[in-house]
Parts: C-alpha cells; structure tokens; sequence
C-alpha cells in the first residue's frame, strides 16, 4: 500500500477530476485514485435525502447490484454511523454487532469487499449526503500508518468528488457559479497581477493571515487545489479581470 | 478526562451534558451578560446544539462525572455561527472550507483552571492532526483573550468590534508542534494520554480497555 509519494500524481489526479464533464468519468477517476493509494478499493456513495443513491468506484459490479437488490443501504454501519457524523470514520469503530450488520458484512467479504475501510462523510446543500471509502484487506497495524499517511488527501479528494457529483446533479439548485466576495476578488486580483501574499495584504491593508482566509474561502468557492489554481479559475471564469 | 461527544451522544452522559449546558449558562449569561436563552432547567443551549447540525462537544469530565470544560465544533462547510452573525467581523466575508472548522461556546467549569483549558485545547489540536484540519475559527470576547494568552495558544486575529471587556473578535488557530509542547506542560499530562483519549473515539480499534 501507498505510503508517501511525490505530491505531483496525486495532484494530477485531482485536476483531472476538476475537470471532469460527465459523470462516467467519475468512475475512471476513482480506479485511478485506486491504482495511486495501491488499495483494492475506493468508493464514492452519494445518498439523497430523498432515498435515491448514487456510487461509483471500483466494487465488483455483482456487489454493487447486490446492494441494491437486498436494499443494504438500511442496514450498512458505514451509511448509518457515518450519516450523524462529520468526522471521518474507520469502519472498526462502527458498530456491527447486530446480526443483520454481521450478515451484510459477511456478504461484503464473500464479494470481494476488504476488512479494512475508512469513510470519509461529506455534507453538501438541501440534507445531501456522501460517503467516499477506501477499502483494502490487510491486518491492522499496516491499515493504520495507512490511514495516518493519507488522512488529509483522502479527506480533501471526498470534498473534490462530492462537489463534482454535485455539479452533475440535475435538480441540484442553481448556485453553481459562486459570485467572489468584494474582498475575494481584490484578493485574487493582485495575486493574477504577480504581487506577492505579503504585497497584497500590504496594498489591501490587511494581515497575511486575514488575506489567508480571503484566498482560502475564495479557493473553496472556485473548486480549486490551490491558489495558483483558484487564480487560474477565477480568471477563467471571468469572475476578476487584470 | 477528554470525551468527543456528538449531539445525539450526550444523552448517554445525562449528568455530564446537564452540568454542561448549566456551566455554559454561568458562563455566557452570568458572567459575560451574553444575550443567550437559559431554559427551565437552567441550561444554555442556542440553534447550534440541534442535533441536526452534528455538532461535535470536545468535553473535560471530571473524576465525579460532572462537567469542567467544553467547546463544540462544527464543520465551516455547513451552517456556523460566523457565517451566520458574525461574518461583519470579516467584512461580510464568509468562511466555507473544508479544513477550517468553527469552535464555539469555550467554556469552563468554576473551579477548572489553566490546566483544563490547556487540555481541551490539546484534545482540539488531536482532532486537527487526526481529522486532516487546518484551522480552527472562532469568536471570542475580551475575557477570553487572557486564557488563550495563559495557556500559550493565542490565535491570530482576523476581526474586531467594540472596545475594552465588550471588544469581540474573530481568530483562527493553527497546529503547532511549539504551541502542543507548551499546553503539554500547562495541562500536566502526556502526549500519550491525549493520544488515547482521541484514538479511543476515532482511531484503531483499541484492543485493551
């Protein structure tokens, strides 16, 4: 299993699912996000307030159509104990004793599902719900400096799918073009025209550390990596002008 | 010691949430005249605690189980107080990212010190190392200042209003591995310890106790 690498091929990763059009594409970022954590599977499950799902990821497909054939969703741990949660999860940690989570897990093993997982929920507008997993066999001890290696990539690739998956949903509200604050715009202005985070909280008269949340909020609403990034989308997108 | 608690977890510890909600009472109302509502019980509580927020209570339970000390959390990519009143501290700004959570209702029992203050904040910087968090965002008001100060955690402040006991600013905190080891020696316990605490709730499943 992954345990440190260069930042690059995660990061082209990330891109690559920034850009992301159409929602089968979803399906052939998570077999890459696979191949690059070196686990057997991801997984990204969104569930609607209104009951309807949605996945896609690496799960053998017979499994995927078991889950929904024996409306699993009722009885999966990681769905009920990750719902109340924003914190992310390993799936030891969740409760399996009753005989019906037992079963469901012993159906999961029987397809091809590792012991190991770790969920990662993600709350979007209107009560929608994600979980992005990772799910791998292995035994305790290596599942664990796993974890504690790629805890932040992992958390921060679920918020990316999630809002991907947002961006594709048709009744989504229309809130898709997040309008910049005035402070955000002259923010990532004066970051387009080459100045310096020091030189533009020093031109806007403020800390480095307030302009840090300007830049960081900015970057959330673009859907950016990083700042470079959300500089690049802010201009794209005609949102600042230079 | 430290307990994480969920909303929907705390009626579990009847005696601990109570003396809590009733010590923020004390706290907010009594003391720092915050216009907050008190129920018949006596306890605080404001439309951040409903359960359907998730929020989550990082809590120091005393010896006899009753409340020392809190803070509760709530992810900025979802409702908060700072985006919700207080967002003209920041000019209006709002705050949406996935590693910066809010922290809010810091509050200490009577009786709980420095050391309790320094070990909240200890199980807080094991919830941003272990939940991938790169900033904790909070609103806080004069008084409070002077316990960031003493525990050797102050946060960078991003807004002000007000003057003297009245001013109420909002800050951001950071992991520091300088700002841990100073709250390790105030609080009085070891790395391990809070380790545990944190691990006990979110981590490997522990195989002794």
């Amino acid at each position: 299993m992954k345990r440190r690498r260069a930042a690059t091929a995660f990061n082209t990763i990330l891109k690559a699912l920034e850009r992301t059009t159409e929602l089968p594409q979803l399906q052939l970022i998570s077999e890459q996000l696979r191949d690059y954590f070196e686990v057997d599977h991801i997984v990204y499950h969104w569930v609607s307030g209104s009951g309807t799902q949605y996945g896609c990821g690496t799960y053998d497909d017979a499994w995927v159509q078991r889950y929904v054939d024996q409306d699993y969703l009722r009885v999966d741990p990681v769905v009920l104990g990750c719902f109340q949660r924003f914190t992310a999860v390993d799936w030891k940690k969740l409760n399996w004793t009753s005989k019906a989570a037992r079963g469901f897990l012993e159906d999961a093993q029987a397809h091809g599902v590792g012991n190991q997982g770790f969920s990662v929920p993600v709350h979007g507008p209107n009560g929608q719900f994600a979980l992005f997993s990772v799910n791998h066999d292995s035994d305790d001890d290596t599942w664990f400096e796993f974890i504690e290696n790629n805890r932040r990539n992992l958390i921060l690739v679920a918020h990316y799918f999630n809002e991907k998956a947002l961006e594709f949903e048709p009744d989504r509200a229309p809130e898709a073009t997040a309008a910049l604050s005035p402070r955000e715009v002259d923010a990532m202005t004066f970051l387009a025209m080459g100045y310096s985070r020091a030189q533009v909280a020093d031109t806007l008269s403020i800390s480095e550390h307030t302009l840090r949340v300007y830049i960081e909020s900015a970057r959330h609403k673009l859907g950016a990596a990083n700042t470079t990034h959300a500089v690049a989308r802010a201009l794209q997108n005609g949102l600042i002008v230079i | 010691m430290i307990r994480f608690l969920y909303a929907d977890e705390l009626q579990a510890y009847p005696l601990l949430s109570h003396t809590m909600f009733c010590d923020r009472a004390f706290q907010f109302k009594e003391r720092l005249k915050w216009d907050v509502t008190v129920d018949e019980n006596g306890e605080e509580r404001d439309q951040y605690d409903a359960p359907s927020l998730r929020p989550l209570y990082v809590i120091w339970e005393r010896p006899d189980g009753r409340h020392g000390g809190s803070m509760r959390f709530l992810p900025t990519t979802g409702r908060t107080m700072i985006n919700e009143h207080f967002s003209h501290l920041l000019d209006g700004q709002t705050v949406s990212d996935e590693h910066t959570w809010e922290c809010t209702r810091f509050c200490l029992a009577a009786g709980s010190g420095t050391d309790v203050a320094s070990t909240l904040m200890l199980a807080g910087s094991a919830l941003m190392k272990g939940q991938g968090v790169e900033h904790f965002i909070a609103v806080f008001d004069a008084p409070m200042t002077r316990v960031y100060r003493m525990v050797g955690s102050a946060p960078k402040v991003l807004g002000s209003t007000g003057e003297g006991r009245t001013k109420t600013s909002i800050g951001l905190w950071t992991y520091t591995a300088a700002s841990k080891a100073q709250l390790l020696s105030k609080a009085g316990i070891s790395a391990d310890v809070v380790n545990w605490w944190y691990q006990r709730k979110f981590g490997r499943a522990s195989k002794a106790a």
